[in-house]
């Protein structure tokens, strides 16, 4: 195995594995914020209890969020340091403020929030895990700016043999960067909301705490029903803004080979990679892709065959991430409508709350497939049309990163299987009892 | 010549936040470090879990911005840096993830075994990257065996020479003392008692290593030269050893807060040390003077400079209140009632 694609598999392991964190700390933070919110307007001791119930899964959650990604910072210096010579100059500052104004915000309150139940006034309490939501938003938000800037670079000139800043307010409104964030924010929200609504839901089936995860159920049913209905209209924008900025995604997300004008949309098709063209293509919607790429029927899309083979991405990994990520969204939408529906009565569609649970890990996937997209479609560029993924590769020996591969691998699957061992756990023990209020300490009494 | 100014602004910064990153952090590998040695039962290593319970993460942040700050002012020093020291690295980052699970984890099961299995982690996870980090920077110090192109001529026993070996000891025994401070500023009764001794008794190995360090120092790298050079700088190996000399006596009085800024101080200064012995280098070449990392050939353009200066004034200062803040509230010894809430580890 050669060092690049044993670096790019040992990105890919640490970044999807990284991901399988970050979207329910993203979204679930928010949800324990607005928990706790309501228990300081209501003073109802449920939505406290609330807060505790899901903030001790977010902290579960949260811990291997926070160390795995550490891993992916120093892996640009390990095993991409000829990338980052290259755009360190943009890529690198991005970085270290998304550390400066995010990381140090939400570790410093993630901590003060976890140990200060009886230091702070509600109030402050509640601000604690605000502002721990807000700053992991900020902070994927700069992540985004920079992955977006490898997307669709910007606001850069080539001088002294790298890519320098040329102009800092490009690279931070760069349109590519903010779809990006919106639309992974959004999938994270949602994610998150299907995690509460699938252990809320778990638990109702069983008469477990009625009361209180009704009440978790209603909240997070709304919340859902906005975000998977906003992520297929922001999604539909973010892929425009693909199309203009990278084409030759665009013609691999849709296993689209010839250049047509007027390009249809074929609902199910088979790529046939080897040979240049689909094996199956049924149930064409006409002028659809033209339509939703350029916003109009008649407009031109540009196939894959516009360029050489080694200017394309990997076009069956792309087409399939693609399109199970956006059956996965429609799926959540029409999901989200439905448990509105049944927000003030969950038992109203009873087959709805056996199935939610399972819904739990469909967001995971969708995530995935997601970034999936992003990363493998964007190849052969580590920086579209600037850098090749190959000259961006560390002068390293193939052994060292084999060696380091496997171990990500066999580390990284200990850890995740106990992870969600623990959230299982918890999950299912559901909260506290009403009586046992730990805040009030009493002195032990052995 | 605005540009120079940046660039000495940025090595400044530089220095600093890895000598604050290891003056915080260096507490907690400390604790992990002494565990097996004065907790006797499980409530003490819970007293110990505790003592850095609020405080690992945002510890553990000041790396992430140092290697953040690194990349961004200069980034062909990160890239070299990191991609010929690939292995420790990768060592040190591993270690570092065992012990914040191990933080996380220990307290969600009963089982003994799990919990010994986590405190491993921990003692593992704490001892690892002291080590490491310690025969890392040493390397820095003496230069590395790096060509023109960064490409390492050399691998990790390479690193594992005499002066690096001696830097990681350095770091080790240094934050054993600077973590036992602590636990005698958190703890109470035996606990603390058990951390003193252990402080008083690696304090004696501190000084020697150290001393042994600065000699060595002065015959294997050309540290000194600057701060014969500009002779304002010796307060920095002053004030380190001015600090090292006051653990015993605050120890001694029970002043343990004292104690343990005076630790500090050492970390700090000790560090800082280094970074004033290198400047204007980053990261030396024992190959080939022209091969040599400085913040002049390896900064990042000026216009990113201005900007992370002014983002670091700005919100540098801010972390800093707010975590002093963090600190304040929860400078209280660890206390049994806390332990039996659902909250703590």
């Amino acid at each position: 195995m050669d060092v690049v694609l044993a670096s790019r598999l040992q990105f890919a392991v640490a970044s999807l594995f990284h991901f399988l964190f970050v979207p329910l700390t993203l979204g679930l933070s928010i949800l324990t914020a607005i928990f706790e919110t309501l228990y300081v307007k209501t003073g109802d001791e449920d939505y406290k209890r609330a807060a505790k119930f899901w903030g001790k899964l977010f902290l579960i959650n949260f811990a291997l969020g926070v160390v795995t990604g550490i891993t992916l910072e120093f892996q640009f210096g390990t095993n991409w340091s000829r990338y980052s010579m290259y755009v360190g100059d943009i890529f690198g500052s991005l970085l270290a403020i998304e550390a400066t104004l995010a990381f140090f915000l939400e570790s410093t309150f993630i901590a003060v929030w976890h140990f200060g139940w009886n230091r702070l006034s509600p109030k402050l309490h509640a601000l604690c895990i605000w502002l721990v939501a807000i700053a992991s938003n900020i902070s994927a938000l700069w992540i985004l700016l920079a992955n977006g800037w490898m997307q669709n670079p910007v606001g850069y000139t080539i001088r002294n043999g790298r890519a320098e800043l040329a102009s800092f307010i490009d690279v931070i409104t760069n349109p590519f960067g903010w779809m990006e964030f919106i639309h992974t924010v959004s999938g994270a929200y949602i994610l998150a909301g299907f995690f509460v609504l699938g252990v809320s839901a778990w638990h109702l089936a069983r008469k477990n705490e009625v009361a209180f995860f009704k009440k978790c159920f209603r909240v997070a049913a709304t919340w859902t029903l906005i975000f998977a209905l906003f992520e297929v209209f922001n999604g539909h924008l973010h892929g425009s803004e693909v199309a203009k900025a990278q084409p030759t995604k665009l013609a691999a997300m849709e296993s689209l080979w010839e250049t047509k004008q007027g390009a249809p949309m074929y609902l199910f098709i088979i790529p046939d990679e080897k040979n240049e063209r689909n094996k199956v293509e049924l149930f064409p919607i006409p002028g659809m892709l033209s339509l939703l790429a350029y916003h109009s029927p008649n407009a031109t899309v540009k196939g894959l065959k516009e360029w050489p083979r080694e200017e394309r991405p990997p076009v069956t990994l792309t087409f399939w991430s693609f399109r199970l990520m956006v059956g996965l969204g429609f799926l959540f939408a029409a999901l989200s409508v439905l448990v509105f529906l049944s927000r003030d009565n969950p038992g109203r569609f009873p087959w709805l709350l056996r199935i939610l649970p399972w819904v739990i890990p469909l967001p995971y996937l969708a995530c995935e497939f997601g970034w999936m997209v992003a990363e493998v479609g964007r190849q052969p560029w580590i920086v579209y049309g600037l850098m090749k993924t190959y000259e961006a590769v560390s002068p390293i020996s193939p052994l060292q990163v084999g060696i380091s591969l496997l171990a990500f691998i066999l580390f990284y699957t200990l850890l995740g299987l106990v992870d969600f061992y623990l959230l299982f756990k918890f999950a299912r023990k559901g909260p506290e009892p009403r009586t046992k209020v730990s805040l009030t300490a009493k002195p032990a009494t052995i | 010549m605005e540009h120079n100014i940046y660039q000495v602004i940025w090595f400044i910064l530089w220095g600093v936040l890895w000598a604050v990153y290891f003056m915080l952090d260096g507490f907690d590998f400390g604790l992990g470090m002494i565990m097996p040695f004065v907790a006797k039962n499980d409530m003490e290593r819970r007293v110990i879990y505790n003592a850095a319970g609020p405080f690992w993460d945002g510890n553990e942040v000041w790396l992430i911005t140092a290697g953040g700050a690194t990349f961004a002012a200069f980034p062909k020093a990160y890239a070299i840096m990191f991609s010929t020291l690939y292995t420790p690295l990768l060592l040190i980052l591993f270690a570092l993830i065992l012990r914040g699970v191990a933080f996380e984890f220990r307290a969600k099961e009963e089982s003994p075994v799990w919990k010994a299995v986590w405190d491993l982690c921990l003692v593992v996870g704490s001892f690892v990257p002291s080590l490491l980090f310690g025969v890392a920077f040493a390397n820095f110090f003496l230069g590395l065996p790096i060509d023109r192109e960064g490409i390492l001529h050399g691998n990790i026993i390479t690193l594992l020479n005499p002066y690096g070996v001696l830097g990681g000891l350095l770091f080790v025994v240094m934050f054993v003392v600077h973590g036992a401070t602590w636990l005698c500023v958190k703890s109470e009764g035996d606990l603390c008692r058990r951390a003193r001794h252990v402080a008083e008794k690696f304090w004696v190995l501190e000084v020697l290593i150290l001393g042994i360090f600065l000699v060595a120092t002065g015959l294997v790298t050309d540290l000194w030269a600057n701060f014969f050079r500009y002779k304002i700088l010796l307060i920095i190996p002053a004030l380190a050893l001015l600090g090292l000399i006051s653990i015993p006596a605050f120890l001694g009085q029970g002043r343990y807060w004292l104690a343990w800024f005076a630790s500090a101080l050492t970390v700090l200064m000790t560090t800082a040390f280094g970074f004033a012995g290198l400047f204007p280098r980053l990261i030396p070449s024992r190959l080939d003077p022209a091969a040599t990392l400085t913040i002049y050939n390896a900064s990042s353009s000026p216009l990113t400079l201005k900007i992370m200066t002014a983002v670091a004034l700005i919100f540098v200062p801010i972390v800093i209140l707010y975590q002093i803040w963090a600190y304040k509230l929860f400078s209280d010894k660890v206390s049994p009632e806390f332990l039996e809430t659902e909250e703590a580890y």
